[in-house]
């Protein structure tokens, strides 16, 4: 039974891990909620089920079209709605203005896909299979699968590669990055693509998964991811992963032995629970103030 | 007097005039925490709930006179801001806004699945007590008492915790003391203003204080000018005629709204009147007509 429930909230914990990437990413660059981030990751739920359906692609490439989508949407809002108050605005102004990107997003998918509930066709053949008391269904073992290779490539990315290098040092200090010769806005275009397709990929997999796809389903998703990256201590990647399967695991738990009408309560008590014992987060470093 | 006003005042522009004033009574509250003090709270909205529920609950199944209701709504707000302000208010920035969403999702479920409180249905059949006068007096008060709490030297020491903390602190401010005291006031204006809301709405129900309302409430904050009362004013007047004004465009109605938060934070990052005191206006006139003076002599 439990095996059973910690399997299930893996599988949901991934998801929100791969949402909380994009959150920390931006974060740990430029310090900036991106509210917005939800709404990229129901677009992109959104545009592998118009793949699938209307031009009947396979679901891998189906995926891979949503994210190379995403990634294009991603950039793009960053260059409209978040570059021209780069330096000239107080954190708050941006935030305001990432609500307005979600705002507009959302409404837009309305208007383009009206508020009914959609579902991917039933195309996959998911199979459950019996490893001792554990009900494994192939669909949670491809979500696990495709979570854990995109981060490990994340994890490449970011350190084995020169892009991944400049990428860390925006997040230690923009200006000496600016200053050693790193085009920075080019790497804070490239935070924004990554983390829109890793986005992208997890709408998707949620969207087969639960088997539903609608406009509204970016703004829990991008709170609790948000939620998750910052229980795992925001801007750190390794953090939003782990904050994100900690999230997951607890909720599914929370849900199971506590009650389902307060699964999204339980959540955020969680998280408040967490920070008020440890304010930096589970993987976030103290960061001792300087006048 | 609210009979006269209701007989020279079209019911649809008369609706807006209240929304506008609760709007403002719920935006100064959040001023208050975010603007003033700087501590970023995202969660305005749980707040006015409680207040709501409280007040309605009251006012319905104890029989409670109005004011009674009223108070006993804005005092619990404040209490749970109290309460949720002393542990919270360690944290910074951007946790502090979490953890205040958070908060504000967690009284959503609660009135979710709350049996007095109607559940997911709401609460229907709530007095309607809220007149014009009364809205718009609470407004004048309120705007009043704020002015000189800003002034005075505890609004100056929140605008120091604002600015520098540590300064602040080794001025000898004790900002936490004085961060609980802002969260426990703005959250007393949430609740005032939520169960202003509730009898006048005559109908509540948990949806109506979800994330998007707080997030409603810190876009009149941010646009008008943070930390600003006449900016806060503004925007609570601006962001509630907004969509009424854009009921033209029907359907892309949210699509602007969206585009126009983002268009305004590009051409006005810091709010339209951003820091603007009623203080620095009249010095800047007053300074004006010096420079007048001399030079014509």
């Amino acid at each position: 039974m439990i095996w059973q429930q910690l399997l299930n909230g893996l599988t949901l914990g991934s998801t929100y891990a791969l949402i909380a990437l994009g959150y920390t990413m931006v974060y740990g660059i430029i310090q900036l909620i991106n509210f917005a981030h939800g709404e990229i990751y129901m677009i992109g739920a959104f545009v592998g089920l118009f793949l699938v359906v209307n031009t009947g692609l396979n679901i891998g490439v189906a995926l891979l079209g949503a994210m190379a989508f995403c990634m294009v949407l991603g950039m793009l809002v960053e260059l409209i709605a978040y570059r021209p108050l780069r330096g000239r605005a107080s954190r708050l102004s941006g935030i305001i203005s990432a609500i307005g990107v979600s705002i507009f997003l959302s409404t837009l998918m309305v208007l383009i896909a009206q508020t009914n509930t959609r579902r991917y066709p039933d195309i996959f053949n998911i199979q459950t299979f019996q490893v001792g008391d554990l009900q494994v269904s192939s669909l949670q073992v491809i979500i696990l699968v495709v979570a854990t290779l995109l981060m490990i490539g994340l994890q490449l990315l970011v350190q084995k590669t020169r892009v991944g290098k400049a990428m860390r040092a925006c997040s230690q200090d923009l200006e000496a990055a600016y200053l050693m010769g790193i085009n920075v806005n080019r790497i804070i275009s490239f935070t924004f693509a990554i983390g829109s397709a890793l986005a992208a990929a997890g709408g998707v997999m949620v969207g087969i998964y639960y088997n539903a796809v609608w406009p509204y389903m970016g703004t829990m998703a991008g709170l609790k991811a948000f939620a998750a990256a910052i229980l795992g201590g925001i801007g750190s990647i390794p953090g939003a992963m782990i904050g994100g399967l900690t999230l997951g695991v607890l909720e599914i738990l929370g849900v199971a032995f506590l009650s389902s009408s307060y699964k999204d309560a339980i959540a955020f008590g969680i998280l408040i629970l967490v920070l008020i014992i440890r304010p930096q987060g589970i993987m976030g470093q103290k960061i001792t103030k300087k006048v | 007097m609210d009979a006269l006003i209701s007989q020279y005042i079209d019911p649809y522009y008369l609706r807006i005039l209240m929304l506008i004033g609760i709007n403002i009574i719920l935006a100064l509250g959040l001023n208050l925490i975010t603007g003033v003090t700087g501590q970023l709270s995202m969660g305005h909205a749980g707040f006015m709930s409680i207040g709501a529920y409280t007040s309605a609950i009251l006012s319905m199944q104890m029989g409670s006179p109005f004011f009674l209701s009223l108070l006993a709504g804005a005092m619990v707000a404040a209490f749970f801001g109290f309460l949720i302000g002393i542990p919270t208010l360690r944290l910074e920035g951007d946790y502090l806004a979490m953890v205040t969403i958070g908060f504000a999702e967690i009284i959503r479920v609660f009135f979710l699945n709350f049996e007095p409180g109607g559940k997911a249905v709401g609460l229907s059949g709530i007095p309607q007590n809220t007149t014009f006068v009364l809205v718009w007096t609470l407004v004048i008060i309120i705007i009043i008492l704020n002015a000189k709490l800003l002034s005075s030297r505890i609004g100056r020491a929140f605008y120091a915790i604002r600015e520098n903390e540590i300064a602040a602190e080794a001025s000898g401010i004790n900002s936490t003391r004085l961060k609980v005291l802002a969260f426990t006031a703005g959250s007393f204006l949430a609740g005032l203003g939520g169960g202003l809301y509730a009898h006048y709405m005559y109908f509540i129900r948990p949806q109506d204080f979800a994330f998007m309302k707080s997030i409603e409430l810190l876009n009149m904050v941010v646009l008008g000018g943070m930390g600003s009362i006449p900016g806060t004013i503004l925007g609570s007047v601006i962001l509630t005629l907004l969509p009424e004004m854009l009921r033209i465009v029907a359907e892309y109605r949210l699509l602007f709204y969206g585009a126009l938060l983002v268009i305004l934070m590009i051409f006005r990052p810091n709010g339209l009147l951003g820091d603007v005191r009623v203080y620095d206006i009249k010095k800047k006139l007053q300074g004006k007509k010096v420079g007048l003076w001399q030079s014509s002599n």
